[in-house]
């Protein structure tokens, strides 16, 4: 595998959050990597902090942040933006974040290839525009060229930011869960015109999400995240055949599977919350929700290795988790 | 059900709302048929999960049993009484909603402590220790700490807010609760601790829910029986065991193929449904589905299918009919 975007060490501070710790993973070219947690564990963090888009009185540092063999840590804000839109692209939950409502969708679309593009047409900008809302199947996507965003559904606007985000033939996209406020059927829809772009465009996608359901169908890495590290992280087949983190355990046992669901139990589920972890904080931040917490868990916690490229910080040995199936 | 027996919680019958929508400043309105021709009944103590996607119109159906929203036709029963014959302290004590977005529906200056008691206070006649009282209980019963009560929304996680809101919802001690999506804003581990809290308070107090989710799945766990939802109509309903056993209507199915489940290698499912998406101002002749279903044929567009009745509820499909006609025959 050839590595795309590799993070390594990645520490990010608002003040007095430590929203990331740590943080590494390498999203390979042409792959899907999921990075999977609940909200407030800094998986929007992360990747802003990839894309430069940190908010202002942020602190970020790393070891290592690279974007196709290029160190990302000392660009120019010039180059940086050179980077996005055009060699990487990111997609939000909202996509009126990132739509402006004033103007067209054609307009918008054009611009973010004339930007990076200078010697692009208009004409050339508008055909790409509507072969790219043609792929993302959109229908008669030469009328929608005109058309404004609130006069689209959900799922469109959806559809309209990936095309947007593929305009200038990213290697990289950034989805930052990008279906979570879809309805179940649009979602389906969305993830597999996501999967089919991959596979055709050969395209990398991080793809950010709090649905282990999602993870399964969709990923060919995992990194679970968990306030602010990486506390698993596996091949997709690895991971859910052998899940060693209680976390990612917890995690599992919370999605609703048809036709395993025992009426008269409870679903699985993870008791509290993510906490705020301030700076110079020791130990397993999931020890307050974790079944298996002990004594050892306030101090150094170790990354263990579970098989091959499948890791775990947890002070349990790897082996642990055997005799103990999830909970369904 | 015989005149002696207590009943149903909720009762609905041949329901329909239809909004007029202007579009411009000169166009004609047009008519959104929200709800149309809806009926069911909830029994006590039972749970009706109520499924579709976006605008096929559950939040509606939701208003109309609340008396939120007066019906264009037909008439909501609540445990046998009309709601718009109720006074509002009194429809208060037997229905309370509980919505998906505890956010907008809690006022962001007051502590949790005194939007919880607002309920009781409106009712105008409960002396101030009793009220402190009620409000004690029903947060620790919803798990929320005494610390907490004392807070503002905006310094609780997602997951509290609902339990404020289900809290606020519980302190008249109604008998039926509608929940409006009411996990769709939260984390999958946050869901299953609110679903986990719903089916928990309904046993211990007896109480009946409509629960309404975009995503089948979800009820599952809560739901007696569920309603699959389509441009306004219920095109199956059935006990929920045998609903998810045995999906009939080619929506239900492809409703149920969209859970992803975490079960790797299998990719995301083509649920079949197609890019068409449901108008509710523009409903399709013949079976209102039919452009968007898999299995559709030439008397679909023609003509409207009619409920059949099931072992375990109803479906309203033309392969129904069909099926049912061979099976006469
Ligand atoms: N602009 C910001 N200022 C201060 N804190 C922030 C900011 N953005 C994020 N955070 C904090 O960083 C943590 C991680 O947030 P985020 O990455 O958005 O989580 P996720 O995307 O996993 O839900 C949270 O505690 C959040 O409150
Ligand atoms: N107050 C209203 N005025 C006009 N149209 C409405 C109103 N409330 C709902 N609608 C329309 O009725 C349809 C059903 O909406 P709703 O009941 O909110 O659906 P759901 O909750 O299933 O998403 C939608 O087309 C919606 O736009
Ligand atoms: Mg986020
Ligand atoms: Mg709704």
């Amino acid at each position: 595998m050839s590595a795309l975007l590799e993070v390594a060490g990645l520490h990010v501070r608002f003040g007095e959050v430590a929203a990331v710790r740590g943080a590494s993973l390498v999203v390979a070219r042409g792959e899907t990597h999921c990075l999977v947690g609940e909200s407030g564990c800094g998986k929007s963090v992360t990747a802003l902090a990839v894309m430069g888009l940190l908010a202002r009185g942020a602190r970020r540092a790393a070891e290592r942040l690279a974007f196709a063999g290029q160190d990302l840590r000392d660009l120019s804000d010039r180059a940086m933006s050179r980077l996005r839109g055009d060699r990487m692209a990111m997609i939000f939950q909202e996509p009126m974040t990132s739509l402006n409502p004033s103007y067209t969708i054609g307009s918008q679309m054009t611009e973010v290839l004339r930007r990076h593009r200078p010697g692009a047409t208009r004409a050339q900008a508008v055909d790409r525009a509507v072969e790219l809302l043609g792929r993302v199947g959109i229908t008669a996507p030469g009328m929608r060229l005109g058309q404004y965003p609130h006069q689209l559904s959900g799922g469109l606007r959806q559809r309209v930011m990936i095309a947007m985000a593929l305009m200038c033939e990213p290697e990289l996209l950034i989805a930052d869960e990008p279906t979570t406020a879809l309805d179940v059927t649009v979602q389906a829809q969305i993830l597999r015109l996501l999967a089919g772009l991959q596979r055709d465009l050969g395209l990398a996608i991080l793809l950010i999400t709090h649905d282990l359901g999602i993870v399964a169908r969709v990923a060919h890495r995992v990194s679970v995240m968990y306030a602010g590290e990486v506390v698993e992280s596996a091949p997709t087949a690895a991971l859910f055949a052998a899940p060693r983190h209680p976390y990612t355990r917890g995690l599992l046992s919370c999605v609703p599977v048809p036709g395993k669901v025992r009426r008269d139990q409870p679903l699985g589920s993870i008791p509290g919350v993510v906490p705020r972890i301030p700076p110079g904080f020791a130990g397993c931040a999931f020890r307050d929700r974790c079944a298996h917490a002990r004594a050892e868990c306030s101090g150094d916690v170790p990354r263990r290795a579970a098989g091959p490229e499948h890791e775990f910080l947890c002070t349990l040995a790897p082996d642990w988790a055997r005799a103990e199936p999830v909970a369904a | 059900m015989s005149g002696a027996a207590a009943p149903p919680a909720i009762e609905v019958r041949d329901l329909r709302r239809v909004f007029r929508v202007r579009q411009g400043l000169f166009a004609p309105p047009r008519e959104v048929v929200a709800v149309d021709g809806v009926s069911f009944r909830v029994p006590a103590g039972s749970v009706l999960g109520v499924v579709g996607e976006s605008g096929c119109g559950k939040s509606t159906l939701a208003r109309l049993i609340l008396g939120l929203l007066p019906p264009s036709a037909g008439e909501v029963l609540v445990e046998g009484r009309r709601l718009a014959e109720m006074d509002r302290r009194a429809r208060a004590r037997l229905i309370q909603p509980v919505f998906q977005d505890p956010f907008a529906s809690l006022n962001p200056r007051r502590r949790v402590r005194d939007i919880v008691a607002m309920p009781l206070v409106a009712q105008g006649d409960m002396p101030r220790a009793e009220i402190e009282r009620r409000v004690a209980e029903v947060l620790e019963r919803v798990g929320l700490s005494r610390e907490q009560g004392d807070r503002f929304p905006a310094q609780l996680s997602g997951g509290q807010r609902q339990r404020v809101a289900i809290a606020r919802a519980l302190v008249l001690r109604p008998r039926v609760v509608v929940c409006d999506e009411p996990t769709s804003a939260l984390d999958v581990s946050v869901q299953a601790q609110i679903l986990n809290l719903l089916a928990e308070l309904r046993r211990d107090l007896g109480l009946t829910y409509l629960f309404i989710s975009h995503n089948l799945a979800v009820v599952e766990h809560v739901a007696t029986e569920v309603a699959v939802m389509y441009l306004g109509r219920i095109v199956e309903r059935a006990e929920a065991e045998a609903l998810f056993a045995a999906p009939r209507h080619p929506y239900t199915r492809a409703l149920l193929a969209s859970v992803l489940t975490p079960e790797p290698g299998l990719g995301v499912p083509d649920v079949g449904l197609g890019d068409v998406m449901p108008d509710p101002a523009n409903i399709p002749p013949g079976c209102r589905f039919h452009p968007r279903c898999p299995l559709a044929f030439a008397r679909c567009p023609a003509e409207a299918p009619v409920p059949v009745a099931t072992a375990a509820g109803i479906v309203e499909c033309h392969l129904e009919n069909t099926a049912a006609a061979r099976a006469a025959a």
